[in-house]
């Protein structure tokens, strides 16, 4: 019975596979398609988000509301998504980075300020998250808060019975070839120096080499170092253990109920993604437009059902109706719960340089 | 009139090459050769010797030429098998072997990740009989597995439009003196297929050496080849010069192999575009 199922489950995703082939095809024509029309009237936006992270239905409903048109591209990490607006190879107007990268940003002028008076609809955002943006954005001139959340453990119950609490499970040689570790450089080293007791901002060489050499330990116990696959992955019963963002965590727990997430003792990453706009961007008013739209309750509520990040939108949390949701402490984490909670803070080059040595070397053992 | 006629007609070409091939290539020799402020240095280049660079570019020639001899192995025969079918049979079975060429190369290993994963298409297929099940995702093998499943086409062509230019008589002939199954392919139609040969190891190798996305989907970011180390460097790290400089050491590589089949192929036998 088990094999006929996890036969199936397969199916489904080949057959998942073919329509999102397909789609790929075709929806570049369909946006060309409906994008022409909304251009005379009131321009366009570019905008640069990560992947999976809105509701395709809000940008539909932001070019129908508006008329802009809205050029829409992603990226993965915020290390690709850097190099690409800093060469200027493409122009962007809106951009979502996280924390740290929001600071880099600010530190090396590529950002502009933004007039919140063309954005009324930011006091739906709760009060707190932008007392926490201070961390990057001291005098929050340059950021809207968009998505919030932790780093933690999810695990599938079927394959792991003891509690988890710790990031010292990802080194257990019980779950060799079980654990998806994220496949980027922070994130990896946030996990092994909070194994160790150290902040995840450290500069001190050797905290970080007992963080490499606790990850070149971990690297015969890794199944593979993922992003984006490790949510499909942990559903799909690939893995027992996998480091992920706490808003996928509704989602692949409503995909599949045997998974679980945990925020271990020893602490872990707060982030913010916030809404910015680079400086020269060809459309600052549109772009201004377009975060007041997201900031917009009902437009908040459509993009938490569909990504189910966390939304800093009091006003959107207001509307869910699923109590266990509106109440979630995963979806909405009470900061004051743990201890240990940081966010990443950007390093400067020399930083940035000392984290990418380290993690290649990691890599290439 | 006619010269200059002739002239005005290589110009979108020259402009073609001079865009995309002249330029992008002096900015990777300047970015190369330089270092964050500008000045001139060997470093980026020198830099291949460091332990992390050598091995994955070590593993990358590994990988590599063990999946351009696989791919020969699977070949030859191959061609051979075509080369002996009528003309309408033949065109038919090219075909079949250049239609996933149809179908974008990363959904191609992409697909090859749902089929090897450890809950995918193939593992289901085996629970299902009994049968033990394969552990191959993650590791090298799988990264050679998807460099010859998608660099097969690339050798199997060059070699066939080696064997379809030779002469029937030849052999015929060969026959005629006496010479054996195994004398005639040693003797005739191997050396004549050499241009062929060596044109289809070139255009498995390279691609290979430097591949990133094969070894990133089907190796799970665990297997560190010389591409990734490049790739790594120009969106991650943003350090451009050393990604430049490891890909000047890369053109190295790529210039000894193509010397080697420009000594070999002076007739250009072999190439298949």
């Amino acid at each position: 019975m088990k094999k006929t199922t996890h036969f199936h489950h397969t199916l489904h995703t080949v057959i998942l596979f073919w329509i999102v082939c397909t789609l790929c095809l075709v929806s570049p024509l369909l946006l060309t398609g409906c994008g022409s029309q909304g251009s005379k009237e009131g321009g366009e936006v570019i905008v640069y988000n990560w992947g999976e992270y809105i509701d395709p239905e809000t940008i539909d409903r932001f070019e129908e509301e508006t008329g802009i048109k809205v050029i829409y591209d992603e990226f993965e990490t915020n290390e690709i998504m850097y190099p690409k607006l800093e060469a200027g190879a493409a122009a962007y107007d809106v951009i979502c980075p996280s924390d740290y990268m929001i600071q880099k940003m600010i530190e090396n002028d590529l950002l502009a300020e933004i007039n919140f008076d063309n954005i009324p609809n930011s006091k739906n955002i709760g009060q707190q998250y932008f007392e926490q943006s201070r961390q990057f954005d001291p005098e929050n001139k340059y950021s809207v808060p968009y998505c919030f959340g932790t780093v933690g453990i999810l695990y599938n119950k079927t394959m792991v019975d003891e509690t988890v609490d710790s990031w010292s499970i990802l080194w257990d040689e019980k779950y060799a070839d079980n654990i998806l570790m994220q496949d980027s450089v922070r994130d990896a080293f946030m996990v092994a120096l909070k194994l160790n007791g150290f902040s995840m901002n450290t500069l001190d060489e050797n905290e970080l080499a007992a963080a490499r050499d606790a990850l070149i330990a971990q690297k015969p116990l890794v199944q593979a170092y993922v992003i984006d696959q490790v949510r499909d992955k942990m559903i799909g019963g690939e893995a027992a253990l996998g480091v992920i963002y706490s808003g996928e965590a509704i989602y692949t727990q409503r995909e599949n109920p045997d998974l679980e997430y945990a925020v271990p003792r020893e602490g872990t990453n707060v982030w913010i993604d916030s809404w910015v706009i680079a400086k020269n961007a060809p459309n600052k008013e549109n772009a201004e437009r377009f975060i007041d739209f997201m900031c917009r309750e009902d437009i908040a509520l459509m993009n938490f059902e569909y990504i189910t990040y966390s939304t800093p939108n009091v006003a959107a949390r207001e509307l869910i109706e699923d109590e266990e949701i509106r109440n979630s402490k995963i979806a909405f984490p009470d900061l004051d719960q743990y201890e240990n909670l940081e966010t990443f803070q950007y390093l400067g080059t020399d930083g940035d340089a000392l984290y990418n040595a380290l993690w290649k070397e990691v890599k290439s053992e | 009139m006619n010269k200059t006629k002739k002239k005005m007609l290589g110009i979108p070409y020259f402009a073609w090459s001079a865009i995309f091939i002249v330029v992008p290539l002096c900015m990777v020799f300047y970015y190369g050769l330089t270092d964050a402020g500008g000045a001139f240095t060997l470093e980026n280049i020198l830099s291949i010797a460091s332990p992390e660079h050598s091995k994955a570019l070590w593993l990358a020639l590994l990988l590599s030429l063990a999946a351009t001899v696989i791919c020969l192995l699977l070949a030859y025969p191959l061609a051979m098998i075509l080369n002996g079918k009528k003309k309408n049979q033949h065109s038919f079975i090219v075909l079949i072997f250049i239609l996933p060429m149809w179908m974008n190369f990363l959904l191609r290993t992409l697909a090859w990740q749902t089929l090897l994963e450890k809950t995918g298409v193939i593992n289901s297929i085996l629970s299902f009989w009994g049968l033990p099940s394969l552990n191959i995702i993650n590791t090298p093998y799988a990264i050679i597995l998807g460099m010859v499943y998608n660099f097969l086409p690339f050798m199997v062509l060059p070699i066939y439009n080696a064997l379809s230019k030779i002469d029937p008589d030849v052999i015929h002939a060969a026959r005629d003196l006496g010479a054996d199954s195994v004398q005639v392919f040693l003797r005739i139609t191997l050396p004549l297929t050499l241009p062929g040969i060596i044109s289809g190891i070139t255009m498995v190798f390279i691609p290979a050496l430097t591949t990133f996305v094969i070894s990133n989907l089907l190796g799970g970011s665990k297997i560190l080849l010389i591409g990734n180390v490049v790739e790594q460097e120009f969106t991650q790290a943003a350090n451009w010069h050393l990604g430049s400089g490891l890909s000047i050491v890369l053109m190295l590589f790529i210039l000894v192999n193509m010397v080697i089949s420009a000594v070999f192929d002076r007739e250009g036998e072999g190439s298949v575009l």
